[in-house]
């Protein structure tokens, strides 16, 4: 395995990004003004992927959904890293200890439970919305990284080099962010990028089925729910927000196989 | 081996139990009283009283909570709030669709992953490899929703070899009941499939390289029986736990594609019973799927360990 998965998970990952940071100046046309009269058409040259039941522009639509789907997963994966790291710097630097137990007990029973099943109970309690989206998939990713964490940070804890800051007197807080942070730092970082692809299916997941971003802000989720009652009518409604997902969830699962084989070869894994 | 399995079993009883309280703790923070609900805005006080005592509602927490998880032990589920109707029922009715679909799911995703990953692997870098691996990342990134609404776009709506969705029933024989699961089951496999191609390949590939294959080329197998007598057997472990695994997935990933083909089973049961405020519905529901869940998960753990004595000493 060269590099070859880098370059172009980066363009299709670059092109999602671009399509979104765009959105916030131009879009081609506004997605909160209806256009009944031009409604269901198919890709023309104004339209150029159709319109939908309202006559919104689709292309628009993809454009504004690529934020949510993109901050959604983004600030999900910042939630998980946030608390499961520590947790599972904490974990090593104690390891074997009752906090070691707990952590890790602790991440086998949110593992036990799907992050769908998670998304259902808080939207059961809270009501259907991104920001609880956002909570469901980032309670998801904690035990992601904290687990990854942990492990990684135990082989470290053998290593010469720590032994050596030990005996230099420092103690396991300052070990832990100024040894063994910076050293998994590039497994960190193809993990997120693996999590953040993860996110992008779940939270077009949870939109699909009602849990996610509510109208009127477009989500390529919902896109694929509405286009489910016009789909012997508009079948091409169906298809563009699908392929918006594939591109940008292909795109970072290459991204983050490309960089695994670039910033560290040992953890070349052929998955 | 006896030890580690008892070892284990005390740590799946301690999820069981927190997971039980967490799911109750959450449910019942919910906003609402299910009584008032179903009476309706105009329901006189008492009765709205006599119902949340003949629902139980009106005892403390901790004895709900009690009897709630006595009764799940002993297979009583409660009363539905809305229906009146035993929970314990209505989730075996639905279990009769949701676990043959994932069932159903399992298979098609072993009986595509498995030729699809020892291709792959007895043709490491040729283009069969490469096809095989980029189709797998496709399938990664598919959502398996958006496949099931292809599908019904080609099969059912251009083609009407299936119907677009529901469920044909039991009763009216098993082939039509499992025709009306293979879309949803196709869909539910596909990135089931990707990954396990793609786990049968690497393991398979960890175990050509080690020396007993060499041993085994030497006397004389040639390549395709050294790898279907020898290399699968050993690169069984780790695509064993995979399956497993998967089974968890494929539960949770039912609840989405019983809503794109308006499946009668867990998935509906949840969504419903959340619109309707029907709360001890989403708690047994949500606390069966947590079950199956940590069962799938504990069993693997002890096939692991069965397989590989050197596991038992971890944990």
């Amino acid at each position: 395995m060269k590099l070859r998965s880098l370059l172009p998970g980066f363009v299709l990952v670059m092109l999602v990004l671009l399509a979104a940071l765009i959105s916030y100046v131009w879009t081609p046309f506004d997605v909160e003004t209806l256009d009944i009269r031009n409604k269901l058409k198919t890709p023309s040259a104004e339209h150029l992927l159709g319109t939908d039941h309202y006559g919104r522009d689709i292309l628009s639509m993809l454009m504004v959904g690529a934020r949510t789907s993109i901050a959604v997963a983004l600030v999900a994966v910042g939630i998980g890293m946030g608390i499961g790291v520590p947790l599972g710097l904490l974990a090593a630097a104690r390891r074997q200890s009752w906090t070691d137990e707990l952590i890790m007990r602790g991440n086998d029973l949110v593992f036990a439970f799907p992050a769908l099943l998670i998304a259902i109970m808080i939207t059961a309690v809270f009501g259907a919305g991104a920001i609880n989206a956002i909570i469901a998939i980032g309670i998801f990713n904690i035990p992601v990284f904290a687990r990854l964490t942990r492990g990684a940070a135990l082989s470290l804890w053998t290593r010469e080099f720590i032994l050596a800051a030990r005996v230099a007197g420092k103690n396991g807080f300052r070990i832990s962010i100024e040894h063994i942070l910076p050293n998994i730092t590039n497994l960190l970082i193809v993990q997120g990028t693996i999590q953040f692809s993860l996110g992008i299916l779940a939270e077009a997941g949870l939109s699909y089925v009602g849990l996610g971003a509510q109208p009127p802000i477009p989500s390529w989720g919902r896109m694929l729910a509405e286009s489910q009652t016009l789909i012997t009518l508009a079948p091409h409604l169906a298809l563009f927000p699908g392929l918006a997902i594939v591109i940008t969830v292909l795109g970072l699962n290459l991204l983050g196989d490309g960089l695994r084989d670039w910033l560290d070869p040992r953890l070349r894994r052929e998955r | 081996m006896f030890r580690y399995a008892v070892k284990r079993l005390a740590s799946l009883i301690a999820t069981l139990i927190v997971a039980s309280l967490v799911v109750f703790v959450v449910i019942e923070v919910v906003p609402g009283d299910p009584a008032s609900y179903m009476l309706g805005m105009n329901a006189q006080p008492d009765t709205v009283a006599a119902l949340r005592s003949e629902l139980g509602l009106d005892l403390s927490k901790p004895v709900r909570y009690f009897s709630w998880v006595t009764g799940m032990l002993r297979g009583d589920f409660g009363q539905s709030y809305t229906y009146r109707t035993p929970v314990a029922g209505m989730i075996a009715d639905r279990l009769w669709i949701s676990l043959p679909l994932a069932l159903y799911a399992l298979a098609l995703s072993t009986v595509i992953a498995f030729p699809a990953g020892i291709w792959a692997a007895s043709r490491r870098g040729g283009i069969a490899d490469t096809t095989v691996m980029g189709f797998t990342q496709l399938g990664i990134a598919i959502p398996n929703f958006w496949f099931a609404l292809l599908l019904v776009i080609l099969f059912a709506i251009k083609l009407g070899w299936f119907s677009a969705g529901g469920f044909a029933g039991w009763e009216s024989g098993a082939y039509a009941a499992m025709k009306s699961l293979t879309l949803p089951a196709v869909a539910l496999a596909l990135p089931q499939a990707a990954i396990l191609t793609r786990v049968m390949r690497s393991a398979l590939l960890d175990v050509l390289g080690e020396d007993f294959m060499r041993t085994a080329r030497a006397k004389g197998l040639s390549r395709r029986q050294a790898l279907l007598r020898h290399a699968l057997r050993n690169a069984m472990i780790p695509v064993l736990t995979i399956i497993g695994l998967q089974f968890s997935f494929l539960i949770a990933g039912a609840i989405i594609i019983e809503n794109v083909f308006f499946l009668p089973g867990l998935g509906r049961l949840i969504f419903q019973s959340i619109a309707q405020r029907d709360l001890i519905v989403v708690e047994s529901v949500v606390m069966l799927l947590v079950f199956a869940v940590v069962m799938v998960t504990f069993m693997v753990d002890l096939a692991y360990a069965w397989v590989d004595p050197r596991l038992r000493q971890r944990l």
